[in-house]
């Protein structure tokens, strides 16, 4: 069974090529099946390969399929290699069965789209990129998919082509990751010179032996390859990408920007936890990162309009989160509200999708409202979904998730209050931001635009189908991981360890663990019921506070994402654009240029002396003549 | 026979030589122009005859023979050109052929 | 005879002078025909009495009769003085002036750093001439006869009126 490890990542691979070289020709049930049931087929074997996996581990705990070699040049050979082990499993069954769903879910919902064939070959490629990177063995394989994913999140940013805006989404997701991307190259080279290999498992055993803890190459590695990280994962300083990018469809949104590409970066740092662990400044830097991203995303998550916007800064939030955990050293939790955010936020973005297409692609929330009575499964799925985004306590996953992290945050060795008073703050704004998305949208008096459209059209069982599923899983999934105080079933934390080190704990009670996870259990309840005040009682508040001399500029700040984007368009673009400007009769070519003139004007001042006068010709003789003797005369 | 200094006389031969080039320089009709040149063929020819002289020896004489006979055939057919010239453009005006500018 | 030589060289010099300063073609003619007689007395003066008859018989008398031919032909009138006139601005003796005056300088630097006098020792006499021309020159001679021949041609065909059908080309 192990042996159809391969085939995970070809069939959508293949389903890529299928749909690229003949969608046009295909109806549109056959690009379907096609583009569904390729990632259906990859999610089957991943399944079965997993199935075979845990019923009969193999030895060491991992298994690597190598297909071919890809280079072989002087002592650089990497291969075409698939490792499966705990983590790249963990990663391959939620891409698959989440891209799953996320398929079907896109064939019903592009339906109506001009580019449906064109749609699923980038989705196929995508999930083909993204397999590839989680199940590589060598670092340029990973990245082989690391610039896949990229690619096709540029396509798929840029779906919609004919809107210039799209367009320019996708320049800027492709363009602010790139800067990550050379990060990460530098570092592979680094790697690579210094270790003289890429495959992983070689890298972190030489890596171990010759560098010690805290060594600047070591340090330098670790920084360029977090680089990478920060980029893909949409992380403080590379995060403005990811609220542009939600001009893709709600779909792309989904699997993208919120399941799996976001979280490319977590999983490098996670497989690459030996390196990492060699420079603990990095890991500091990580966790501060992720302690700064989660609140300044929070923060702007709260104020904006547009469905879709609130849902890419809360993605970025709680990638915050994720890195909060990788940095105090709480690998197992980081994969774990890894898993569980791709349930929920899949189930947001695809629940979202679902209303800005049945109000004919209206995204500003607050012309929506009362969509409670008009879309009753979409309502479900959604409270479901931003239930478990705020972590209500107990009957959510991604409490338990979020949980974890906090009390990671308090009591790993690297942990500190700091951290996890960020991580709390996080937890209020989270649920803050959820509720009132969750309101606005769906209680409350019905916007004139509702009440035109209304009644809504039914959702297809394509659509229905994955969000409850979606739902299920993410109150459900919490199971795999409970901690001591609440039934102590660390079944996905042992599975972990296998490949992930232990968080290193100081020593802390159970008791104070308990209260802990108290103090976040209110902290979400709150602030879901300040939200419910706020949002359906008082409004005029938050309005009255949203124009106050404090609030207005507060507001505005938080709306543009903290100004980064005004702060890199005047560092680097303005700058950027001007020099080309300046440059437009390119310096360097006019030497070239310049010669061509010089030329010209010699040419002209000679052809000035061609009168055709015979006088002119004579008068040239005799001045010959004269200076002729004069030479003789001289010399 | 006289017996002056050499140098007067070769500067008799350069002055008259000297008038004849600024004639051909200046003058812009093409029928002095070639009297200019004439003017010039017989300065150089003095200079022979002058030197034939300095030694006592007919070969400045011969020279001067030579040139003489070219100046003739070379007027022939100059004025048969300026002759041409004048029927196709109605003008002896150097400046005007001067379709070979470039 | 020193001084036949010099009065008969200022008359050159002044005479050619003339020529290039008149605006008649007649009359600058003329002025030639005046100069070089004057060289041919400045030939004979320097015992090369045979060359200073050619130089009146064939210089004087055939060119310049030739060119005399050609003014007729060409039948410059008042209005062609007055072109020249017009052309002949100060302006214009400028340039070659200066050239001329620089190229005199410097032809009579030269000259004057070769000595000597003309030796007195009698004139060169025709016969010896005569004895060159038939003895050393004598290829001289020949190729000097194919050169008339050429001029006579080429002044035959360059002469030629255009026939009425070839009227209207370019040559």
């Amino acid at each position: 069974m192990l042996g159809l490890l391969w085939l995970i990542p070809a069939f959508p691979l293949a389903g890529f090529v299928l749909l690229a070289l003949a969608g046009s020709r295909l109806s549109r049930r056959g690009v379907a099946l096609v583009g569904v049931g390729s990632v259906g087929l990859s999610a089957l074997a991943a399944f079965l390969v997993g199935g075979s996996f845990l019923l009969s581990p193999p030895v060491g705990e991992a298994t690597t399929q190598t297909l071919w070699s890809w280079i072989d040049v002087a002592g650089f050979h990497p291969e075409i290699a698939f490792r499966l082990d705990a983590l790249s499993l963990i990663m391959v069954l939620v891409v698959t069965f989440v891209g799953f769903l996320i398929h079907l879910y896109s064939a019903e919902f592009m339906i109506d789209e001009e580019g449906y064939s064109r749609f699923f070959a980038y989705m196929n490629l995508f999930v083909g990129a993204m397999l590839t990177l989680v199940l590589a063995d060598n670092l340029l394989l990973l990245y082989l998919g690391w610039e896949g994913v990229g690619l096709c999140s540029y396509l798929l940013i840029g779906f919609w082509y004919r809107e210039p805006e799209n367009g320019r989404a996708a320049r800027k997701a492709f363009i602010v990751t790139r800067v990550g991307d050379a990060a990460m190259a530098v570092g592979m080279f680094l790697l690579f010179t210094q270790l003289g290999t890429l495959q992983i498992q070689e890298l972190m055993q030489r890596a171990s032996a010759q560098w010690q803890v805290g060594s600047g190459l070591a340090v330098a590695a670790a920084a360029l390859l977090l680089g990478g990280a920060l980029g893909k994962s949409a992380q403080l300083p590379l995060q403005t990408w990811l609220p542009d990018a939600m001009a893709g469809p709600s779909p792309v949104s989904a699997l993208i920007h919120a399941a799996t590409m976001v979280t490319a970066g977590v999983y490098l740092i996670a497989r690459m936890n030996v390196l990492f662990g060699l420079a603990p400044s990095v890991m500091l830097a990580v966790a501060i990162i992720g302690a700064l991203t989660l609140l300044l995303a929070g923060f702007s998550a709260l104020v904006q309009r547009d469905i879709k916007r609130v849902l890419a800064y809360s993605t970025i939030s709680q990638i915050g989160y994720m890195f909060l955990a990788l940095g105090v050293g709480a690998w197992s939790a980081a994969i774990f509200h890894f898993m569980t955010h791709a349930f929920f936020k899949a189930l947001l973005f695809l629940g979202a999708g679902t209303i800005i297409i049945s109000l004919h692609h209206e995204h500003d929330m607050f012309k929506m409202g009362g969509l409670r009575r008009e879309m009753p499964t979409t309502f479900w799925t959604f409270l479901i979904g931003s239930a478990s985004l705020a972590a209500i306590p107990l009957v959510t996953a991604g409490f338990y998730s979020k949980d974890q992290i906090l009390w990671a945050a308090w009591a790993s060795e690297t942990g500190s209050a700091w951290l996890w008073t960020a991580g709390l703050i996080g937890a209020l704004l989270t649920s803050l931001y959820a509720f009132r998305m969750v309101f606005l949208t769906f209680y409350g008096e019905r916007h004139s635009l509702v009440r035109e459209l209304s009644p809504l059209p039914a959702l297809g069982i394509r659509i229905r189908l994955p969000l409850v599923i979606l739902a299920v899983l993410s109150v459900l999934a919490g199971i795999v991981e409970l901690p001591r105080t609440l039934g102590n079933l660390p079944f996905l934390s042992d599975f972990l360890h296998q490949i992930l080190p232990g968080t290193a704990m100081k020593q802390e009670g159970a008791g104070t663990e308990l209260l802990f996870q108290i103090v976040a259990a209110v902290v979400s309840l709150g602030g879901v019921y300040v939200a419910y005040l706020l949002i359906l009682r008082r409004r005029q508040l938050v309005e009255r506070w949203a124009q106050s001399p404090l609030g207005s500029p507060l507001h505005q700040m938080w709306f543009a994402g903290w100004g980064f984007d005004w702060l890199y368009d005047t560092l680097f673009v303005r700058p950027y654009v001007w020099l080309a400007q300046t440059n437009k009769q390119d310096v360097v070519d006019l030497i070239y240029v310049g010669l061509a003139r010089l030329v010209e004007a010699l040419h002209g001042l000679l052809s000035r002396t061609q009168t055709g006068r015979v006088r002119w010709y004579a008068a040239g003789i005799a001045l010959g003549a004269v200076i002729a003797i004069a030479l003789a005369v001289i010399l | 026979m006289a017996s002056v200094p050499i140098d007067h006389a070769l500067i008799l031969a350069g002055i008259l030589f000297t008038v004849g080039l600024v004639g051909v320089l200046v003058r812009r009709n093409v029928l002095f122009m070639l009297l200019s040149i004439e003017i010039m063929l017989n300065a150089a020819g003095l200079a022979f005859v002058l030197a034939g002289a300095r030694w006592a020896q007919a070969d400045g004489q011969v020279m001067f023979l030579f040139i003489l006979t070219m100046a003739a055939a070379e007027v022939s057919v100059g004025l048969a050109l300026i002759l041409q010239m004048y029927h196709h453009r109605k003008t002896l005006d150097a400046d005007a052929f001067d379709r070979m500018r470039g | 005879m020193n001084i036949v030589f010099y009065i008969a060289a200022a008359v050159a010099i002044i005479a050619t002078v003339l020529v290039i300063t008149r605006t008649n073609a007649v009359h600058a003619l003329l002025y030639l025909i005046v100069s070089l007689l004057s060289v041919a007395l400045v030939f004979y003066s320097l015992g090369a009495p045979f060359v200073a008859a050619l130089e009146v018989i064939v210089y004087a008398g055939a060119i310049m009769v030739l060119f005399l031919f050609a003014i007729m032909i060409l039948n410059l009138g008042q209005q062609d003085s007055e072109q020249e006139r017009r052309w002949l601005q100060p302006a214009t003796w400028r340039g070659p002036a200066i050239l001329a005056t620089v190229l005199a300088i410097e032809l009579v630097y030269l000259f004057v750093a070769s000595g000597g006098r003309l030796p007195s020792n009698g004139a060169v006499e025709p016969r010896q001439v005569g004895i060159a021309l038939f003895g050393p020159y004598l290829l001289g001679v020949e190729l000097a006869s194919m050169l008339l021949l050429a001029g006579l041609v080429g002044a035959y065909h360059l002469g030629r009126r255009p026939r009425p059908q070839e009227q209207g080309g370019e040559t």
